[in-house]
């Protein structure tokens, strides 16, 4: 065996199908220089790809989790290492017979092809061991398929060293991962040291032990996948091949039968989550057959012994058909069921590829090496982001609650607005107590709990009467209420208060404090102290990184507010732009202020009485802020809106919230104030106004010229992005972020359905949309506008139809609606000439 | 026929086995649990007795509370009923194994033409408890056996000894104790699972026995050293893989 060099470029720590994908990307882009360690044997050095079932279905609702899903298809076609078989889906309930309706609509919109709904007969001759008579349906991919993950591999590392760029050494075990001013430096090993200028760490399960060497976090647990293999199948013996039969997913039992060679795979996903912690995780030494595949716990398994036997009756029920091998197989969980991709915010150059599964793991690879090489990747990593995690999401209490929940949704049907029920009330704001009299709803962003509506509002509902557009179906308005809409129409008419203590708060001081902004920000930051600016950053190509507001409160001192599933992100990329010599700081003050929003046509007859200040347009116009005492209550207040009110931010010293509170409800009573929950801020209110929402609406894959928000001028200082988004400019987009209005609701059982968000736009005759760049129409957002009486969608749209009246549909469970373009571009629906802002 | 099948939990092993820091045990916190080996194959042995003799089989094991999964196993391929001898997680030794197991089988009530036994536990590996039970009970006893046919009253039991076999006759009732290689245990099916878990499982707390071994503690043999030599690479090294395998017997 070949000594260890002295110093690599890059260190990738892992020879799974994770590691082996980066490798071969990084060798792809032109990396060279490229060691890949790890403590096991090749070709399976003993990680969750040696066990894993290796099969692919392609829909996901997450868009980021398709696209990775369908670009890695590819990639193993190409390796040749892919066995097309098809795939179902079953369902023996009614609920998953919607379900699948949604599925197929998240595919059409993230482009999968092949799709298709079947009869419990057509299931059977696709699949003749399978008993039709439990199954209502099934969901057909045609695409679907198996591949040799260990082979795709080997292919890999073949292709990097073939290049000359990569050495891989087998059997060499971290022992420690240097660091050096924050940097990574090396990699230490049972084998000797090692120089590296980056370190990937792409060692599945291992990954939290190897990131704690470095002080950082890869918040994830080892949790057991059980399967067992049953054969020889006289059924499946003349198969050549591996695999002849469409894989089945039994969705409704958590579990998938399928074949490999003569032998049926059974999984479950139904079991109790057994967790483990990465330390205990045997040795390869130690292993009685891999260190992750552990031994099987039989009892945890025997109740899907009968569903697995209802399904698929003539196999399973044969008697000479043994369980030749039953694993507990170690995979990884993450806390929100993403996986951990990214530079660590901890450790600059030390890189997390965690929690990717066979499945999508080429294509994330992909992106992660294409983030290494230029920062750009071509679909968008956010989501998956490692530094979107605030502390306590890295804590092993929170990683082990969230995990365990998640756990038994793999194969669940998950509405898009559900809450998470364990480790709650983790961020609470000065309000809480207050709010939770008044009969808050809490939902959770990131920690906080936030009232989504206040039940105590229901007294509004008689009072707007049919204008709070009530949901009929149970799904539509699950996770929901119609008191959202009628605190809509009172922030509207009278006067709201909104907690938006989870914004995340940035101070950012120093005699640097103006040119860093500058270079960070879109928008000219050297405005009057008291300005606050909507602005945006980009990324060097000019994918939009955030979006957010910045108040300059004096020469060199800026507040940066940001959304709290945004700030855990945005604070990396401005800490990771910060300039070396120290004119630059960066305080995280989230924690020491709360704020109130209050806004309506009644937010200054209110504040007025209690605020020491002039509130007049004149005073304190649109888009300033300023100190203003409330009493002994020092507050900034900040004259701006989401919900596009006449109103302010109100930002306050934590301590000092619950009084600030007090004083505004008090105030408000005479003016009809009701408390206003994130339903409104967070929907409805910015619906209308067509304010945009990072994550949903803006995200990387689209540019500040497609989302309608080209500013009038570009400022002649220069600016991470700048270029691209001059080029941006001067070329015609491929899509425009447009609202569309649902013409009508009602379904063909006379049901009024409202969508919820990512479904496909079509075009009237069905088709999907695709702009220039290959993206697919989709729906960005969905709310209802309770002061327009319409429901609103918003959807990027190519040109030919981003104009307004253009006639469209929406799909929604399995039905087509008409939609109507009704703006382009950032023209809101409710108030265009914003009269009611600047009021 | 009646017969009975003695088997023992142990640990899954098949990696480095690691002792617990007092030496007094395996630390099993990762492992699994099986059937010895040798047992696996009397299980097997006697479900196939009785697919071609006809009558029943039953299981007993002394064990803790978890041992249970060992009976359920052994059902799970065709015996009939099961007997847990559950202890308090204390080791019985030999003579302690032995006396349990003879006291059950007279409480049992049944009458057993055939008592199969595995040759040694993979653990312990003492040699005793199918000996001792057939002392105690008066019965024949022939150990080390791989194969076994039963001639009405009559068994057959034969024993491989270098370069040939000796060949026992016994009347039944009597006692065996098998070794591995009498014949490939069958996996089982899924419906022998679920079939395994309605068949019946009786339990009783035997009072703990001290036998009168005395375990001081547990080593790790030294590890046998690996030499690897490298026959060369490509097909120049196919005459020397090819004299190596002559070498050893396999051309």
């Amino acid at each position: 065996m070949s000594n260890l060099p002295s110093h690599a470029r890059v260190v990738v720590i892992g020879a799974g199908i994770v590691g082996n994908s980066m490798v071969y990307h990084l060798a792809k882009l032109g990396w060279r220089d490229i060691v890949q360690l790890d403590k096991g044997p090749l070709p399976n050095p003993g990680g969750s790809t040696g066990h894993a079932s290796n099969f692919i279905f392609l829909v996901d609702h997450s868009k980021e989790m398709c696209k990775f899903t369908l670009d890695s298809v590819e990639q193993y076609k190409e390796l040749g290492v892919f066995t097309q078989s098809g795939g179902i889906e079953v369902s023996r309930t009614p609920e998953r017979v919607e379900e699948f309706k949604r599925r197929i609509a998240s595919g059409k919109a993230w482009g999968v092809e092949g799709m298709h709904l079947i009869s419990p007969a057509e299931v059977k001759k696709l699949v003749p061991y399978l008993n039709e008579k439990i199954i209502l349906n099934g969901f057909y991919t045609q695409g679907i398929g198996t591949v040799d993950s260990l082979r795709a591999g080997t292919l890999m590392r073949e292709y990097a060293q073939s290049v000359g760029a990569l050495q891989t050494f087998a059997n060499t075990e971290i022992t420690g991962l240097p660091v050096e001013n924050g940097r990574i430096v090396g990699v230490e090993t049972n084998r000797g040291n090692l120089r590296a200028e980056i370190v990937v760490i792409a060692c599945g399960l291992w990954s939290p032990r190897l990131a704690r060497m470095a002080g950082a976090y890869i918040p994830l647990t080892p949790a057991v996948h059980q399967m067992i293999s049953v054969g020889p199948v006289p059924e499946l013996m003349d198969t050549v091949g591996e695999i002849k039969y469409p894989i089945v997913r039994d969705m409704d039992t958590n579990m998938y039968e399928r074949q490999h060679g003569s032998d049926m795979e059974v999984g479950s996903y139904a079991h109790r989550p057994i967790l483990w912690a990465p330390d205990d995780v045997p040795s390869n030494e130690q292993a009685a057959l891999s260190p992750t595949e552990a031994p099987f716990t039989q009892a945890d398994f025997d109740p899907q012994l009968e569903q697995a036997l209802e399904l698929i009756p003539d196999i399973l029920g044969n008697e000479k058909v043994g369980i030749r091998y039953a694993i507990n197989g170690l995979l990884s969980l993450t806390p929100d069921g993403f996986p951990i991709l990214g530079e660590t915010p901890e450790v600059k150059n030390l890189w997390s590829v965690a929690a990717v599964w066979i499945k999508e793991a080429p294509g994330i690879a992909r992106a992660v090496a294409e983030w290494m090489t230029h920062g750009n990747p071509e679909i968008d990593p956010s989501g998956s982001d490692i530094a979107r995690f605030y502390p306590h999401q890295k804590t092993k209490t929170h990683v082990n609650a969230r995990s365990a929940e998640g756990f038994n949704k793999t194969y669940g049907i998950v509405h898009p607005r559900e809450q998470w029920a364990s480790n709650r009330n983790v961020r609470l704001s000065p309000y809480y107590e207050r709010e939770k009299n008044l009969g808050a709803v809490f939902y959770e962003a990131m920690g906080w709990e936030r009232p989504q509506w206040y039940e105590s509002n229901a007294k509004l509902l008689d009072e707007f009467g049919a204008r709070v557009m009530s949901r009929e179906a149970e799904w539509d308005a699950r996770w929901w209420s119609p008191i959202i809409n009628a605190e809509h129409l009172a922030l509207r008419e009278r006067v709201g208060m909104v907690d938006l203590s989870a914004f995340a708060l940035y101070e950012i001081q120093g005699a640097g404090a103006l040119d860093f902004m500058q270079k960070m920000a879109v928008n000219q930051m050297d405005t009057p102290i008291g300005r606050v600016t909507y602005t945006n950053f980009l990324n060097e190509h000019g994918g939009i990184k955030a979006d957010l507001t910045v108040m300059r409160l004096g020469k060199n001192h800026f507040r940066v507010v940001t959304g709290a599933f945004d700030g855990a992100r945005d604070k990396k990329w401005l800490t990771d732009h910060l300039p070396d010599d120290g004119s630059v700081t960066l305080t995280d003050i989230t924690a020491a202020y709360s704020t109130l929003g209050v806004w309506g046509p009644q937010a200054r007859a209110v504040l007025q009485t209690i605020g020491e200040t002039d509130w007049s347009n004149d005073a304190f116009s649109f888009g300033t802020c300023k100190y203003v005492d409330f009493g002994t209550v020092h507050v900034l207040a900040s004259r701006i809106s989401y919900v596009g009110e006449l109103g302010w931010e109100l930002y306050v010293s934590f301590e000092q919230g619950a009084k600030l509170w007090d004083m505004v409800y008090e105030a408000g009573q005479r003016f009809g104030i009701a408390p206003v929950g994130i339903g409104v801020y967070g929907t409805t209110g910015r619906l209308e106004k067509a304010y945009r929402l990072y994550g949903s609406d803006l995200e990387m894959e689209f540019n500040l010229v497609e989302a309608g928000m080209m500013r009038a001028k570009v400022k002649a200082q220069d600016f991470i992005g700048k270029a691209a988004y001059l080029k941006q400019r001067a070329a015609p987009p491929a899509a425009l972020l447009c609202s569309l209005t649902v013409d009508d609701h009602t379904s063909s059982s006379g049901v009024k359905r409202f969508m919820q968000g990512r479904e496909p736009i079509l075009t009237l005759d069905g088709g999907p949309i695709e702009d220039a760049r290959g993206r697919r129409s989709y729906v960005t957002s969905a709310g209802a506008g309770p002061s327009l009486g319409k429901y609103i969608l918003m959807s990027y749209l190519p040109p030919e139809y981003a104009k307004v009246g253009v006639k469209l549909k929406v799909e929604y469970f399995g039905e087509h609606y008409p939609v109507t373009v009704a703006s382009v571009g950032a023209t809101p629906l409710l108030d265009p000439e914003n009269k009611r802002l600047k009021a | 026929m009646n017969i009975l099948v003695c088997i023992k939990r142990v640990p899954l092993t098949g990696g480095k086995i690691s002792l617990t820091t007092d030496a007094q045990a395996i630390d099993t916190r990762l492992m699994g649990f099986t059937i010895s080996p040798h047992e696996e194959c009397a299980v097997e042995e006697a479900v196939r007795l009785v697919e071609k003799h006809g009558g029943a089989a039953t299981v007993l094991t002394l064990g803790p509370v978890d041992a249970a999964e060992q009976l359920r196993d052994a059902m799970a391929i065709g015996i009939e009923r099961a007997i847990h001898l559950e202890s308090d997680g204390r080791e019985f030794d030999p003579v302690a194994t032995a006396n349990a197991i003879v006291e059950a089988i007279r409480a049992d009530g049944a009458t057993f033409d055939l008592l199969l036994f595995g040759n040694e536990a993979a653990d312990t590996g003492d040699f005793q408890v199918g000996v001792r039970v057939a002392y105690a009970l008066g019965l024949p006893c022939m150990t080390g056996i791989k194969e076994i046919s039963v001639n009405g009253n009559q068994v057959t039991a034969k024993r491989e000894i270098p370069g040939g076999w000796e060949i026992f006759d016994a009347p039944l009732p009597a006692v065996i104790t098998v070794k591995e290689g009498i014949n490939l245990p069958r996996y089982p099916s899924l419906p022998g699972r679920l079939k395994a878990k309605k068949k019946p499982l009786a339990t009783t707390q035997p009072a703990w026995q001290d036998g009168g071994l005395q375990k001081i503690k547990l080593l790790n043999p030294p590890e046998e050293a690996h030499q690897v030599e490298i026959l060369g690479k490509g097909p120049e090294a196919a005459p020397r893989v090819v004299d190596l395998l002559a070498e050893l017997g396999l051309l």
